[in-house]
């Protein structure tokens, strides 16, 4: 049973097509991402998941539960973190984990929250207002929120965006340790080196649409590549790279390899050419390329 | 009924972290409207007989007060949570909507109840007034506070800003409590006007609560009381169809 499933959900909002069509399944335990640029359709995708938007067809569940038929037990299985920062004035960070316990049933839930807090490095404004706390603090506290029912399935919508270096380590350990121990993660960011660290498959979405989806490995080898950049102080690439090679956008060349190894070839031949190199560097394939030439191929097909 | 009891204790403890705002300064309002217009008409109204102008006055501005700070509770709790975005967190857990109706109408509620005891309790060492029919006083409370409770749900989900719900508060909420008979008994107004008068559900609601006091009002209380329940009936079905269909909640 597919933790998050989706068949082919459409939502308009007026003329805009927020979903058209969008169908995929996040299996249990998967770190999964949902990419794309503004206005793709992410969040009101995480939405509908949530019951915050009814699609005007198609169908949703969260393990297994349909979130509009069987609305209780798909929203007890779900936790969103939504990405707005939002919060109730009245009250202190321990009433507000405890509140949100209680409305999903849970009376005593005093252990889990404390851990909550720890884990969220908030044990300190336990007895605070919402008022006092930084961004970041209140961030984290939506985070407490969303998992006070210990939900299968957690929904990140950009939970990073202003939130500073450390407390981003902080949170990333602790959804980390949450996915090893079993939950699935849905995570949207616009930090991709973020999504290619953590994510084990990957959707990209585009004008209410998924336009990619695999496995962040096979995307990045598909889209993406290794290349040795090369800058020249003299001389010219030897015919066997200058075939391969294309301009670097920053200046000198761009020169695939399959693999570390073939780094040693591609001097080897520079060398007997007589070119003297300037500098040299090997580009690991990065999500962001794939990221962009995605986006541009959808571009060319609107 | 998995989140309701939690959703009325936050809607209770939400007035009641400010009430000083929100009980003891409708209570005050009461008060000075209770001193001056006691002053000022005293001698020349007789309501009922063998009741004092000051003595009619008492449980009609109580009730006022009920009322107002009723629908105060739900209508301010809904804006305010829809403004600044943390009504999620009520859509979000599985709540149903009879549930999330009514933890916000029994919170507005017992803000009403506790504001009218508030002014009983200030009232009483100035103004003595009877107590002949508790148990109707007590059924009229209930039945008042509810429709403006219910009232104030709606006006909460329907406002997209504060302006919109100033406007339903000024221009509907207020007109219909300060003509329904809190400072006049209905039988001094025109015959026009009376039968304007009956139309007007908080009338009823004020009648019926005064004949819990004196043992006379304008109307049968069973009327009365029949009237306000209806209207009541009629208002929970309109509105708890609202939320079930995500009206102006969930998109």
């Amino acid at each position: 049973m597919p933790a998050v499933q989706a068949a082919e959900v459409r939502k308009r909002f007026g003329p805009v097509r927020a979903l058209d069509g969008v169908s995929l399944s996040v299996e249990e335990g998967e770190f999964f991402g949902l990419l794309g640029p503004n206005g793709a359709g992410k969040t009101t995708l995480i939405s509908a998941l949530g019951g915050l938007v009814g699609a005007d067809s198609g169908t949703l569940s969260v393990m297994g539960h349909d979130v509009t038929r069987d609305y209780r037990a798909a929203r007890r299985a779900v936790g969103i973190v939504p990405q707005e920062i939002v919060f109730d004035p009245f009250f202190t960070v321990r009433e507000t984990l405890e509140i949100q316990s209680g409305y999903f049933g849970l009376r005593r839930n005093g252990e889990w929250i404390d851990e909550l807090l720890q884990r969220l490095a908030l044990t300190s404004k336990a007895n605070a207002n919402m008022r006092a706390l930084s961004g970041g603090m209140k961030r984290r506290v939506m985070v407490a929120q969303a998992l006070v029912h210990r939900p299968p399935v957690i929904v990140l919508d950009e939970p990073t965006a202003g939130v500073d270096v450390e407390l981003r380590q902080t949170l990333w350990q602790f959804i980390r340790s949450l996915n090893a121990a079993g939950h699935t993660i849905v995570l949207t960011t616009h930090y991709l080196e973020e999504a290619q660290q953590l994510c084990s498959r990957i959707a990209m979405m585009k004008d209410g649409r998924i336009v990619a989806l695999g496995s962040t490995a096979g995307l990045l080898a598909e889209f993406s590549e290794r290349v040795l950049r090369v800058k020249l102080e003299s001389g010219t690439l030897p015919p066997v790279l200058a075939a391969r090679a294309r301009p670097d956008p920053a200046g000198g060349f761009r020169i695939p390899i399959a693999d570390v190894a073939h780094v040693e070839e591609a001097l080897r031949e520079l060398r007997t050419a007589g070119a003297a190199v300037a500098s040299l560097e090997v580009g690991e394939p990065e999500l962001e390329e794939v990221f962009v030439k995605i986006m541009r191929r959808e571009e060319k097909v609107l | 009924m998995t989140g309701f009891p939690t959703l009325l204790y936050k809607e209770v403890l939400r007035f009641w972290k400010v009430s000083f705002q929100t009980v003891a300064a409708p209570v005050l309002s009461a008060i000075l409207y209770l001193i001056v217009f006691a002053h000022a008409l005293a001698s020349h109204v007789q309501a009922f007989p063998g009741v004092s102008y000051v003595q009619f006055l008492v449980p009609g501005l109580a009730m006022m007060a009920m009322l107002q700070n009723s629908f105060a509770n739900s209508s301010s709790s809904l804006i305010q949570s829809k403004i600044t975005g943390n009504i999620i967190f009520i859509l979000l857990p599985p709540m149903g909507p009879a549930e999330i109706f009514a933890a916000y109408l029994i919170a507005s509620m017992i803000r009403g109840l506790i504001v009218g005891v508030g002014v009983f309790a200030a009232t009483v060492w100035l103004v003595p007034v009877p107590f002949l029919h508790p148990l109707w006083a007590l059924a009229f409370a209930v039945v008042g506070t509810a429709i403006l409770g219910v009232l104030g749900i709606v006006a909460g989900i329907w406002a997209e800003k504060f302006d919109q719900l100033a406007a339903f508060q000024n221009f509907l909420v207020m007109p219909l409590t300060f003509l329904a008979g809190v400072f006049y008994s209905m039988h001094t107004l025109p015959p026009f006007w009376q039968s304007v008068s009956k139309l007007n559900p908080f009338f009823y609601a004020i009648d019926g609560f005064r004949f819990g006091f004196f043992g006379q009002s304008d109307v049968d209380p069973w009327a009365s009381l029949g009237f306000a329940t209806a209207t009541l009936a009629a208002l929970s079905w309109t509105t708890l169809r609202l939320i079930r269909r995500g009206y102006k909640l969930r998109h």
